[in-house]
């Protein structure tokens, strides 16, 4: 396989004293749907968050290793975590729309950046692909918070798109919505696939089965087993792999 | 029996605590007391001295000089020269409080803000009768460098040092508004690939704007019931101009060149107190109230 | 596909960045920078003047003679007497507020009430004292009269500081005090008081402190500001630190502003000391 679009390599973070992730090495193929997934307390969360460079945002924070995005390394000094940003996007756990309309939700981002083409069609094209264009079309200039907490999440998903990254990060975006929202943002992925490299964050394994390409099972910060997912959950090398996919832990 | 002997104590005792409820009832109405004293006081005297000046002559008159003949009782020169201080202070505070809020806020180091946020407090804390001081020897001196033909008492001067004294309020309640904008935000604004200074100022700051805006409206409060700094150092002249230039006198600076007099003879010139005491305190309050509101309406926001 | 973005733009919006991070960084240090001129010009022109002799004279017309005695006592003086009247009944109308009060209009309205008491210019209170305790009560410019003024003053914010300290007991401890059959006052003085007796003390520490530096109320109400005796007793007439400072900064004389200087000095060692006890007390209540 030829180098992966995204990998961490030999990666290493530690808060302070505490070791959250060691010496892991993952690649994230291009145009796949990757899923991580873990007990609680594994290291996954951090793990994604350090490829985009959001955990520059905790004290305390080191990391050795690299995260090689087209083979540079997004921690090299020289490098601007607004510009890793520019071409990772996040979704995160609890949807975190703007206090603003629907429309300024999702032109935030390209507004910011001075992204060419009209904006209008920008917000809607990511609406679409959302999934939501349906529901708020008429109404683009209501408060965001107004929505549902499922159209929300599919707004900051929106959002997100609006900013044509590379790859969408995904922190277990559906752990706080109900199944039938669960379900649709499951649906999204399939079409997302298409365009975006994602990698999924989740603690359900049934959504990791049901979603992914490649599955990495992370434990206590360090890669237990990765290969495709359905050999991973039908046929895992590891006995760890194992319980944890049947439920008998975590 | 034993019910009986259980009952004279518990009779006792209800007594005892209903007493004590009115006594603390009594206590806290003290303080409605108090608000009826100031607001009778203020109307009475208030009202007699528009039995001897008319409200419109007084509120539109151009000439305040109570104390030489001949006597003038227009306030407007009192208000301009209270105008001129108030906003002079805003024109200082706001900016640089608002600034030092966000570098507290968005930029600062934990270890840099545990030691800026006490020295904050500290200024705080400073009592105006120094910043007074503060402005006669060093602002206005320095001041006179600028610009030679300045007086020595002017607005100038107290503006100036009055905006420094409310600095650490504005910056203090900039600051709480600011972290009260929750990190998710943050995040989702850098996620976007948005710089610092684009997140502080698309997200955050509008986020928190009634709470900015309520720390400028007590500041401006705060700035026109300031005494001592404009008694100091604004002058005993009263000056219907918006040159910060000029020696001028604001209202509460009156108040206190009368009371350094006799004020407590009576007449018309003890009245004249209480009149400008009645626009400071309908002032104070309609601003106070407007801050309340604001901040009542953001909490609703972010239930 | 990687969309369209502006390189040059890029590098525009991370040097406007940059350069707001500058200013505001500038500003919060200029703003304490302000701080550290004040106290370095402070220290040279009050230090020389600050000595035993200093704070054991009276003022006089003679700077070399001159000192704060009578206002040192007349401070102390007024604080006592103001905080006899301004904390028992601040503090009982806290315990009132937070224990007693019903959740009607009649207490909200008393809410809104402090709070807005708490924002009317210091100086109203001192014409509120002039015609209530110098003119009506006929108590004269003397102690008395500016310690009521001043207990006016300052009781919104004791009020305040300790109903805080009295709602941040948790809810819990008075359930279980109640579930055992003790009365509300029971309640309130052997559990709710003692938890909320530091943030009680820090906060009548630190109202208290900002009455030691106020001048203008005391001014409108009448105290002094010559004076060369030390108060014997309640109706005796006064002047104050503040007082002092305000009197010998309005005099042209070189001397006598360096005389206010050292005024000051003392006037925030003062302050420094209790402002630090009541530090302290919130520091060792939260271990």
């Amino acid at each position: 396989m030829s180098t992966p679009l995204l990998e961490a390599k030999d990666l290493t973070i530690a808060y302070g004293d505490q070791v959250a992730i060691n010496h892991l090495t993952l690649p994230i193929p291009e145009k796949k749907i990757t899923a991580i997934i873990g007990p609680s307390g594994c290291g996954k969360s951090t793990l994604l968050r350090s490829m985009n460079r959001m955990n520059d945002f905790i004290e305390g924070v080191k990391l050795e290793g690299a995260i090689n995005y087209q083979g540079e390394n997004i921690y090299a000094p020289h490098v601007d975590p607004v510009e890793v940003r520019l071409r990772i996007g996040m979704v995160f756990q609890k949807a975190n729309p703007f206090p603003k309309s629907i429309f300024n939700n999702v032109a935030w981002g390209p507004n910011i950046s001075g992204l060419s083409g009209d904006i209008g069609l920008r917000v809607e094209t990511a609406l679409k692909q959302a999934a939501l264009w349906d529901e708020v079309q008429d109404r683009l200039e209501e408060q965001a918070l107004n929505l549902s907490g499922g159209q929300q999440q599919r707004l900051c998903i929106a959002r997100t798109l609006a900013m044509e990254p590379e790859v969408v990060l995904m922190d277990e975006p559906c752990s706080a919505l109900d199944p039938v929202s669960t379900s649709r943002i499951e649906d999204l992925l399939y079409e997302m696939k298409k365009k975006y490299t994602i990698v999924i964050v989740t603690h359900n394994m049934q959504q990791a089965a049901r979603v992914s390409d490649y599955t990495a099972f992370i434990e206590d910060g360090e890669l237990v087993e990765y290969g495709e997912t359905e050999q991973v959950f039908t046929n895992p090398l590891k006995k760890r792999t194992e319980d944890y996919v049947t439920g008998r832990f975590g | 029996m034993l019910r009986s002997s259980t009952s004279f104590a518990t009779q006792r005792n209800r007594l005892l605590e209903s007493t004590f409820g009115w006594l603390l009832f009594f206590c806290a109405a003290i303080s409605v007391l108090t608000t009826v004293a100031v607001i009778l006081i203020l109307a009475t005297e208030t009202f007699r001295f528009f039995q001897s000046v008319s409200p419109f002559a007084f509120l539109f008159g151009t000439e305040w000089s109570p104390l030489i003949a001949p006597k003038h009782y227009g306030v407007l020169p009192l208000i301009s020269g209270t105008l001129l201080v108030v906003v002079g202070a805003s024109l200082v505070a706001v900016p640089l409080g608002l600034a030092s809020a966000i570098y507290l806020s968005e930029y600062a180091a934990p270890r840099t803000r545990q030691i800026i946020k006490p020295i904050l407090e500290v200024m705080a804390g400073i009592p105006t009768v120094v910043f007074g001081y503060f402005a006669l020897t060093t602002v206005t001196p320095l001041l006179r460098q600028v610009f030679p033909e300045l007086p020595i008492f002017n607005a100038a001067s107290a503006a100036i040092v009055v905006g420094i004294m409310i600095l650490p309020m504005v910056a203090t309640l900039c600051d709480d508004a600011l972290r009260s904008v929750p990190n998710p935000l943050r995040h989702a604004a850098y996620a976007l690939g948005a710089t610092p200074f684009e997140v502080t100022s698309r997200v955050v700051l509008p986020a928190a704007l009634s709470g900015v805006f309520t720390s400028f409206v007590l500041a401006i409060s705060r700035a026109t019931g300031e005494t001592m700094i404009v008694t100091m150092a604004a002058g005993a002249m009263p000056n219907l101009t918006f040159n910060p230039l000029e020696s001028i006198q604001t209202m509460t600076a009156y108040i206190v060149q009368v009371s350094l007099g006799d004020a407590s003879a009576g007449g018309i010139t003890y009245q004249t107190l209480f009149a400008l005491a009645s626009i400071l305190f309908l002032i104070t309050f309609c601003l106070n109230l407007l801050a309340q509101r604001i901040m009542h309406q953001m909490r609703e926001v972010y239930r | 596909m990687i969309s369209a973005i502006a390189n040059p733009r890029l590098r525009r919006r991370k040097l406007v960045s940059a350069a707001f991070r500058v200013l505001c960084a500038a500003t919060a240090f200029v703003v304490v920078g302000i701080l550290f001129a004040l106290i370095f010009d402070l220290m040279l022109d009050g230090l020389p003047w600050l000595d035993i002799q200093f704070l054991s004279s009276f003022p006089s017309r003679f700077p070399e003679l001159a000192g704060i005695k009578s206002a040192l006592f007349g401070s102390l003086w007024l604080i006592g007497l103001t905080a006899l009247f301004a904390v028992p009944i601040g503090v009982l109308a806290a315990i009132y507020m937070e224990e007693y009060a019903p959740q009607n209009r009649l207490t909200r309205l008393i809410e809104l009430n402090i709070a807005n008491l708490a924002g009317v210019p210091s100086i109203v209170y001192g014409l509120l004292g002039l015609a209530l305790f110098v003119r009506f009560f006929a108590l004269e410019r003397s102690i008395l009269a500016g310690a009521l003024t001043m207990s006016l003053l300052v009781l919104p914010v004791i009020i305040i500081a300790a109903w805080e300290a009295i709602r941040a007991v948790p809810t819990s401890l008075r359930e279980a005090a109640y579930g055992l059959g003790a009365t509300r006052w029971q309640v309130v003085q052997s559990h709710v008081l003692p938890m909320a007796m530091p943030g009680i003390l820090t906060g009548i520490i630190l109202s208290l402190s900002r009455a030691i530096g106020e001048t203008a109320p005391l001014i409108v109400m009448g105290a002094l500001t010559y004076v060369a005796f030390v108060p014997e007793g309640p109706m005796d007439e006064f002047t104050t630190l503040p007082i002092q400072i305000f009197n010998w900064t309005a005099n042209p004389q070189e001397a006598f502003q360096d005389l206010a200087a050292a005024g000051i000095l003392v006037l925030l060692g003062i302050l420094l000391v209790t402002n630090s006890i009541a530090l302290a007390i919130r520091y060792w209540s939260t271990k």
